[in-house]
């Protein structure tokens, strides 16, 4: 099997797509002779041409209002967001026009807006967020967060095929430091479905997107303090797992829920609700949130590095939820 | 339906044909009357709910501009162009089901007024941020000039929406990429109730066109033949490879913004002034005098339009209301569309 970063799974699987479907095109800024600011759609210009690589004007409302007008012509646009922080540039068309249209009035919007979110690379407060709970609160839309190169592939094709808008979160932070083996045949990885990264017994920790890696390697730490760590990498983030998340903690009894957006209002919240309601008597612990602080994400690398998750900060909440 | 795709390099000014004149007047009578049976009759009388908006006084612009539409066309109406729905086939009764909430109507009860969209019938409807159909008339466009049919996207909008963002991202995108969009701007001189010198600092939003680099027209929103003239030769040009235009219609709206608004801020005198430019009685003493049509017709079209709104309106008034538990029904496409599966009646 070929060795492909997560950034190259992803180009990948677009490219793969823009193979099989003709009705399959991009749209965004820089993407066309320049590749893309991280290189994603590099070569695809002259794979594909002007008509169905396009760039476009620095305008992402109407980047994604165009696509949700193709897409209602029965095209399947993929749109980038040159950095996930400037999709509140068209928010309005995802939320308002995109998110609705099917409940509204029965017809299909299949498109993809999807773009390098996260921190970790010294960005500062506008090319680093993870604001992926900005349409995770907003019904009609798909979510998703791929952590591996192999799940890079396989959703970025099922987001494609999916009739619906998915909003897809890639993490800049993995782009070229995750290289994995990727079958060359064909697979997708289905859009709501979470996977077990590592099976264990005493606690388990639910995550996604580059916050699975620190949990792995959390999980190697504790592992030599016989802590058993189960990892949970939830992958879609709406509509998300439900059934593979209360599994895991009826089966561990102990729950940390770890993510690199801020705390209020995050995925852990919502997941600490569920599982309250629904897994309550399985619990032998609190439900543990680590999370980011409640602030912009800093530049300056200590204050970067205080904000983001760390191996060692959760490390340290599981050896306080393990001896409860 | 005509047939799409004019000879290259044809710019001529398209004059409407006898049938065509009647066909205008019939839809400008027909949307004075359901929105009059919907605004005063219906309103009042509490059987709708919600927010009413209607478009008395600017009707010649959606029929003098959809009016012309062709097969695989794509119309994005703002929510005061009755007429292009009526025009692209939807039913008074498809309609009137909706105002009222009902079951079988195009949204089953999840959406109101003419927020209403078909595809196959070549409607978008807006969203109420109004503006926000300027970008998705663009993709419309991408994928109509992709097809080569010679097909283009009329998009209507306020002259409080100028004023939005996505009007000149789309303006500009449109121009950039020389999409078949037709940029169409009703502006009836008031948005909600803000004049227009609270709205922009030039005299016309038409010189707006050159700014992008289009072709940027006023009209006469009152005279439909005008209308029909000058959106005409927009689309034209936008058929036959040219690029989008700009067309801004001036008109004046005579209600309130909507139906709870008694529009006390407008000077009295401005709706006795618009009322002599109606653009009912203009076409009606046009066709007249020309003797395309007698007063006899005219009166069977009357007739018939009175009749199609009361069976619209009984038949909106017997289906039935939708049945809550369908309220979490439809939020995904999925295989199993609960949209495919038409609800029982």
């Amino acid at each position: 099997m070929p060795l492909l970063t997560y950034l190259e799974a992803i180009r990948q699987g677009i490219w793969e797509e823009m193979e099989r479907d003709p009705s399959v095109f991009l749209l965004g800024e820089d993407i066309g002779a320049y590749g893309g600011a991280f290189k994603v759609t590099a070569g695809m210009l002259e794979r594909f041409g002007e008509e169905r690589v396009i760039d476009t004007p620095i305008c992402e409302s109407a980047i994604v209002g165009a696509a949700v007008g193709a897409a209602l012509m029965g095209m399947r646009p993929v749109a980038e967001m040159q950095f996930m922080d400037f999709i509140s540039c068209g928010f309005d068309q995802i939320v308002n026009m995109a998110a609705k249209i099917h409940y509204r009035w029965g017809a299909a919007v299949p498109l993809v807006v999807r773009g390098p979110s996260g921190a970790g690379v010294h960005g500062g407060p506008f090319h680093s967020q993870s604001n992926e709970m900005w349409f995770v609160h907003t019904p009609g839309l798909k979510v998703v967060a791929p952590a591996t190169a192999y799940d890079a592939k396989g959703l970025i094709k099922a987001s494609i095929r999916d009739n619906n808008p998915v909003i897809f979160f890639e993490h800049k932070f993995l782009y070229r430091r995750i290289k994995e083996e990727v079958p060359s045949e064909e697979y997708v990885v289905p859009l709501g479905k979470a996977v077990i990264r590592r099976e264990g017994t005493d606690i388990a920790v639910i995550t996604y997107s580059a916050m699975v890696w620190t949990a792995l390697e959390a999980a190697d730490v504790l592992a030599r303090d016989g802590v058993s760590l189960e990892v949970v990498d939830l992958r879609t983030l709406l509509p998300y797992d439900e059934q593979c998340v209360l599994a895991s903690v009826r089966k561990c009894s102990k729950v940390i829920l770890l993510h690199e957006d801020t705390m209020i209002g995050g995925m852990a919240g919502e997941l600490a609700a569920v599982i309250a309601g629904k897994a309550f008597e399985g619990l032998d612990g609190p439900i543990v949130r680590v999370t980011a602080p409640d602030t912009p994400v800093p530049f300056s690398p200590p204050l970067e590095a205080r904000f983001l998750p760390s191996v060692e900060k959760v490390v340290e909440a599981a050896r306080q939820l393990a001896s409860y | 339906m005509a047939q799409a795709r004019p000879a290259k390099g044809r710019r001529e000014t398209p004059v409407p044909d006898a049938h065509t004149l009647e066909r205008m007047l019939y839809y400008l009578k027909l949307t004075r009357e359901a929105e009059v049976r919907i605004d005063q009759v219906l309103y009042r009388q509490g059987k709708i709910v919600g927010g009413v908006y209607v478009g008395r006084g600017q009707e010649a612009i959606g029929v003098g501009s959809s009016i012309q539409l062709m097969q695989g066309d794509i119309v994005l109406p703002s929510h005061r162009d009755f007429s292009s729905f009526l025009i692209r086939g939807f039913t008074l009764r498809e309609i009137f089901c909706n105002w009222m909430g009902r079951a079988n109507g195009p949204t089953r009860g999840r959406d109101n007024t003419l927020h209403i969209g078909d595809i196959k019938r070549g409607v978008i409807p807006i969203i109420s941020h109004l503006g926000d159909t300027c970008p998705v008339a663009c993709g419309v466009a991408m994928v109509l000039k992709r097809r080569g049919n010679g097909n283009v996207a009329l998009v209507h909008f306020g002259e409080g929406t100028t004023s939005r963002g996505d009007v000149h991202e789309a303006m500009n995108m449109a121009a950039v990429m020389k999409l078949p969009v037709i940029f169409i701007c009703n502006n009836n001189a008031y948005a909600y109730s803000t004049p227009t010198e609270k709205q922009y600092a030039v005299k016309d939003l038409a010189v707006r066109g050159a700014a992008y680099g289009m072709p940027g027209v006023k009209v006469d929103g009152n005279d439909v033949l005008a209308v029909y003239s000058i959106v005409g030769e927009a689309i034209a040009r936008a058929r036959t490879g040219g690029g989008p235009s700009f067309v801004e219609c001036k008109t004046f709206r005579m209600t309130g913004h909507s139906a709870h608004d008694a529009a006390e801020y407008v000077p009295e005198q401005l709706f006795t002034q618009w009322k002599k430019k109606d653009p009912i009685p203009r076409l009606e003493k046009a066709l007249l005098a020309k003797k395309i049509l007698g007063a006899k017709r005219i009166k069977e079209l009357e007739e018939e339009i009175k009749q199609q709104i009361d069976d619209a309106v009984a038949y909106a008034e017997a289906s039935p209301l939708p049945d809550s538990a369908t309220c979490t029904e439809g939020v995904y496409c999925s295989d199993q569309c609960w949209w495919s599966n038409p609800p029982a009646e």
